[in-house]
């Protein structure tokens, strides 16, 4: 056998594998985001038939395990007759995942700007559109910022089930990489670094930014 | 672009299914049960006036909380194994679960301990509660109520998130879909039959799991739901 240590080439090899997972996470972070402000307005509309139906994408995606998602979006395109790959898998699951959860946060924090808003935008005769453009949505950021830089975490280590569809980000690389030497706990001790090193600056400015605004609800529901 | 669903086929095996669903059941009780309790104690800890203690359990949760599920379970699989230790998939699984929710539950039970009111601790003092009377039935108790919602949605997320312990070749319900695919060659049936199976799932859960907080927490309903602050 010719195995020899971690080298060079594998540290490279495992950071473009890290640059796929920044990628993907920026993809379903941007799609998803779309996604979950269609979602969450969706979510208030005064239309019943438009809030039951983001209801209930909403309980869908939140109850299963994105694992499933990505497997049906996997297998489900490919019946469509396009040969994919696991890129586009990956990305479709992740941004459906993604914006039902942000939609839901993001419903919550357009819901918490203070009822009295509301009233005094209707008073002034604006729009709905011009009321929540104006007046809503601005406030509704700003509460909105520490629980979704908290859930940019989540995106991030979620898209390491893009593996399991074989698109080479950091866990498919460092899977790679012992497949060839054989040493399991350095590969993924190595692995877990990296994301610590991805996330860590991300939880950690959450947690400033929700000091700052505080607001004392920590974001819960995360795995 | 006719694609003809044909859910038929995998009637025949919906003995795999039920077996699959149990394992992800039998999987995620005992890992939220310990994973409970490790977090609630990994939270005292936390909230100790030993500085080793508050350190160690504060690098455990951030750890735990920055790196995926994924990379823990193959952690946990591989790097035991590698090491001589000869650990079963199921236990592994397990293991990695627990060690994963605890991390969860430390941090919502301390944003819950952290809730209780001063005033209470110096009552519960005035009152001459020992310190291990205090922490239960002042700090413990009324925080876990407090904080019950969020526990339950981290359960539920538990749950599904086992479904990535097929990776490690636990038979649950996420790897009987792939087994039953492979046999049937209707992956995108069993994968929607397995989703709706896992909503069903943590339906059940949070049912069960909203009974169980109406049955322990009797006040709240005394009060008439009103108390329950988050």
């Amino acid at each position: 056998m010719i195995s020899g240590g971690l080298n060079l080439h594998h540290l490279y090899f495992l950071l473009i594998g890290a640059g796929w997972t920044i990628c993907l996470s920026l993809i379903a972070f941007i799609g998803g985001g779309i996604g979950g402000g269609i979602v969450a307005l969706a979510r208030i509309s005064p239309l019943r038939w438009v809030r039951w139906l983001a209801i209930a994408y909403i309980q869908l995606i939140q109850g299963t395990p994105l694992l499933v998602v990505l497997f049906v979006c996997y297998f489900g395109i490919s019946i469509l007759g396009f040969s994919l790959p696991g890129i586009i898998a990956a990305g479709v699951a992740m941004v459906v995942y993604v914006s039902a959860y942000l939609g839901e946060i993001w419903r919550g924090c357009i819901e918490s700007v203070a009822r009295t808003q509301w009233e005094a935008a209707e008073c002034l005769a604006l729009s709905r559109t011009q009321r929540m453009r104006l007046v809503i949505l601005p406030q509704a950021v700003r509460i909105a910022t520490p629980s979704t830089v908290g859930f940019m975490v989540q995106i991030v280590k979620n898209t390491s089930l893009a593996s399991i569809v074989g698109f080479v980000e950091l866990v498919r690389a460092g899977q790679l990489i012992n497949n060839s030497i054989f040493q399991p706990f350095v590969v993924y001790v190595l692995i877990a670094v990296v994301y610590f090193a991805m996330c860590y600056p991300l939880s950690a400015w959450s947690r400033k930014l929700e000091r700052r605004m505080q607001f004392g609800a920590r974001a819960v529901g995360e795995v | 672009m006719s694609y003809e669903f044909d859910f038929g086929s995998l009637l025949a095996s919906w003995p795999q299914f039920l077996a699959g669903a149990w394992l992800t059941i039998q999987l995620s009780f005992p890992a939220t049960l310990i994973g409970f309790v490790a977090g609630t104690l990994l939270a005292i800890a936390r909230r100790s006036s030993v500085a080793w203690l508050v350190r160690a359990s504060g690098i455990y949760v951030e750890v735990i909380r920055n790196t995926p599920l994924l990379v823990q379970v193959f952690l946990v699989f591989f790097g035991l194994s590698s090491m001589g230790w000869k650990v079963s998939a199921f236990s592994a699984a397990l293991l990695s679960l627990v060690i994963n929710v605890a991390a969860y539950s430390c941090e919502i039970m301390r944003a819950g301990m952290d809730s209780v009111h001063k005033g209470q601790l110096e009552a519960a003092e005035c009152l001459g509660l020992t310190r291990r009377q205090v922490y239960w039935h002042v700090i413990l108790r009324p925080a876990m109520e407090k904080v019950y919602p969020a526990l339950t949605s981290q359960f539920v997320l538990l749950m599904l998130a086992s479904s990535i312990t097929s990776q490690i070749s636990v038979e649950e319900l996420t790897a009987a879909a792939a087994r039953v695919q492979s046999e049937t060659f209707r992956p995108f049936e069993a994968y929607i039959f397995v989703a709706v199976a896992y909503l069903g799932l943590s339906l059940l859960m949070r049912a069960g799991l909203w009974a169980f907080g109406q049955m322990i927490f009797t006040r709240r309903r005394r009060l008439g739901a009103q108390g329950a602050g988050r």
